[in-house]
């Protein structure tokens, strides 16, 4: 069937399968499991409103502590709160703030690095002493320092997390652009009279692009525990929003009064969700190696 | 002034003193190696007039695509020119980069030897055709698209609306290569560099692909600058032809006259060195010794050492360029021998 599709690709819908058949081959059985969990925690994240049985910040004394049962298929936290409807609803603020870093730190990093590999020179050295600074200092002190300037909460600890990422993307991609802007389409396109920025956005960034987003996917996994340590600390997500990073913590409170569940299910599902990321990450990185 | 031009141009007809469209004088380029300079290409005179085809022939190091490169300002890292570049009466040599810019966007294109590395692997043939089109004449997209597919179709590519959407990698060299031609085409420019255009190719495709460019070149009144080491290519589609050697041009006559009375005896030795089909050899001429680099020439003229005809004054300082009977010639004996042309 895949031999077939190859053969006759003429319209575009059988295009479309043949790519879709190919990205399936080149992942793997363990990248499709991956990248399934990805997407039923991605579902289930979007869907939280409707698919929680329980307003997640509802206390409910009844419920405190209570174990599994029937109504609450995990059981209560300290104050009652159903902890299956605070896990689907920590999955926005646990998931999206890695998002949002990885997506600052690659446009960041990106450019900085395209940059420094097309003027070279004294912009190269000064943008690689500059990357190399960045990298002497962890990302979690980098985050402490935001929230010393800015309180405690979600921004700072972005923010932080965001220039901490920077020199990762841009030593990765600057290395890669360098060795891309050497290549003789570059010299066509600069003889062709095109200027150097609309070398470095159509001709590199295409070019660079699957090294982009296979870096990308792998730092998002450190990125989500990163977060998720920070805010077990206390320092990024404050209560009573929910947030897996704070669920370990305070399921850890509730497990040495006999309610293992909240933590179990939080700690969990951060190591599920990181090992998915990087697994994916993994098999988009060895794809972009076979593509050289 | 060619006789091939066709019709003229709509772009700007100034003309400078001696009416070339790209003339060099005394170009010379070299590189730093160590504390010293290391010359690539020496005192070089060259012009080529509307509508004419000059080829530029020569062994491999010998300079000559790196002579067309400079003209681009495609010259390697650190370099350092010398001489006169002068474009349509305009200085380029010392020009600043907006002028530069706009004589690659419109004036002169170039056409690169392997057209697999010369094009963005990961975009489209039609993105490839379209960008200059639509960046640097302002060209609407659709109808950037509906010319390229018709550019497709006068280098001999019929399907052009399926091309337009494959990648490089499906196409075949020399289909890329005749993309690589009507992209220069749809610029419109008064000259093109074709550095080896054909090199690349199998022989059954080469020619074709020559054929081509010529066809189109001389309907449009294009100059062209052919940098080949292949004399006979050159003999068969430029006007006039220039000979280099260690980065110095050695002889330069028309085409036809170069082949049968070669004043150079480099020249001759070329001439004699490639099969023939008329001519049963068991082993072909060869010049002795290997191709000399310019900054490896010592003092005298550079292919003495391999001249069958050198004697001791051609050991001293480099030999000038003379004319002789229509011919520019850099040889001191050049007068009063008699070489073997094409047979």
């Amino acid at each position: 069937m895949t031999a077939l599709t190859t053969r006759v690709r003429g319209s575009l819908g059988s295009r479309a399968r043949d790519g879709a058949s190919r990205a399936v081959r080149s992942l793997g059985p363990l990248g499709v499991t991956a990248a399934a969990l990805l997407v039923l925690v991605a579902l289930v994240t979007l869907l939280a409103p409707v698919l929680a049985p329980y307003d997640p910040d509802q206390p409910d004394l009844f419920n405190a502590l209570g174990g599994a049962s029937a109504a609450h298929p995990l059981g209560g936290d300290a104050l009652g709160r159903d902890v299956l409807s605070r896990l689907m609803w920590g999955a926005r603020t646990t998931l999206s703030g890695p998002v949002l870093i990885i997506c600052l730190s690659t446009v960041v990093g990106t450019t900085l690095a395209i940059t420094a590999a097309w003027a070279g020179g004294k912009v190269d050295a000064i943008v690689s002493r500059l990357l190399d600074i960045l990298f002497a200092v962890p990302g979690i002190v980098f985050a402490l320092i935001t929230v010393a300037v800015l309180g405690p909460g979600i921004t700072g600890v972005v923010l932080g997390l965001a220039v901490a990422y920077t020199p990762y993307v841009a030593r990765v991609v600057r290395s890669a652009a360098l060795r891309e802007r050497n290549l003789p389409y570059v010299a066509a396109a600069w003889v062709q009279g095109r200027s150097a920025f609309a070398i470095c956005v159509r001709h590199l960034l295409p070019n660079l692009r699957p090294l982009i987003i296979a870096q990308s996917v792998s730092a998002l996994g450190f990125a989500v525990i990163d977060l998720a340590a920070i805010s077990f600390l206390g320092l990024g997500v404050q209560p009573p929003t929910s947030d897996w990073g704070l669920m370990v913590k305070s399921g850890l409170d509730s497990a040495t009064r006999g309610q293992p569940l909240e933590a179990l299910g939080a700690g969990l599902l951060i190591v599920l969700v990181v090992a998915a990321v990087i697994v994916l990450g993994d098999r988009l990185g060895q794809e972009e190696g076979g593509r050289r | 002034m060619s006789v091939h031009k066709l019709h003229t141009s709509d772009k700007a007809e100034s003309h400078s003193a001696d009416g070339a469209l790209l003339s060099l004088r005394g170009l010379g380029l070299a590189v730093p190696a160590g504390k010293e300079w290391r010359p690539l290409v020496e005192e070089v005179d060259l012009s080529i007039g509307r509508g004419e085809a000059v080829g530029l022939v020569g062994e491999s190091g010998s300079g000559k695509s790196m002579t067309a490169r400079t003209v681009l300002g495609l010259t390697p890292p650190g370099a350092r020119v010398t001489g006169e570049i002068v474009f349509d009466g305009t200085p380029v040599t010392g020009a600043d980069q907006r002028a530069l810019r706009a004589l690659r966007t419109r004036r002169i294109a170039m056409i690169f030897q392997d057209p697999r590395a010369h094009i963005n692997p990961v975009r489209t043939i039609g993105d490839f055709l379209t960008e200059a089109m639509i960046a640097n004449l302002e060209v609407p997209a659709p109808e950037a698209a509906a010319r390229a597919v018709r550019l497709l179709a006068d280098v001999g590519i019929t399907d052009g609306e399926r091309r337009m959407r494959q990648y490089p990698h499906e196409l075949s060299g020399g289909l890329l290569q005749r993309v690589m031609i009507a992209s220069v085409l749809a610029v419109e420019p008064d000259l093109v560099l074709a550095d080896e255009p054909t090199t690349a190719l199998d022989v059954t495709t080469q020619s074709e692909v020559m054929a081509i460019l010529d066809e189109l070149r001389r309907e449009r009144g294009m100059a062209m600058l052919l940098i080949t080491h292949d004399l006979e290519l050159a003999a068969a589609t430029c006007d006039r032809l220039a000979v280099m050697y260690a980065g110095r041009i050695v002889e330069t006559q028309p085409a036809t006259a170069l082949t049968s009375t070669p004043r150079h005896p480099y020249t001759s030795g070329l001439m004699l060195s490639r099969p023939s089909i008329d001519a049963v050899v068991h082993r072909l001429p060869v010049i002795p010794g290997r191709p000399l680099a310019a900054f490896e020439a010592d003092d005298g003229c550079a292919f003495a050492p391999r001249c069958a005809h050198a004697q001791g004054l051609c050991h001293e300082g480099r030999p000038p360029v003379q004319e002789l009977d229509g011919a520019r010639v850099a040889c001191v004996r050049a007068g009063e021998l008699t070489l073997q042309g094409e047979s």
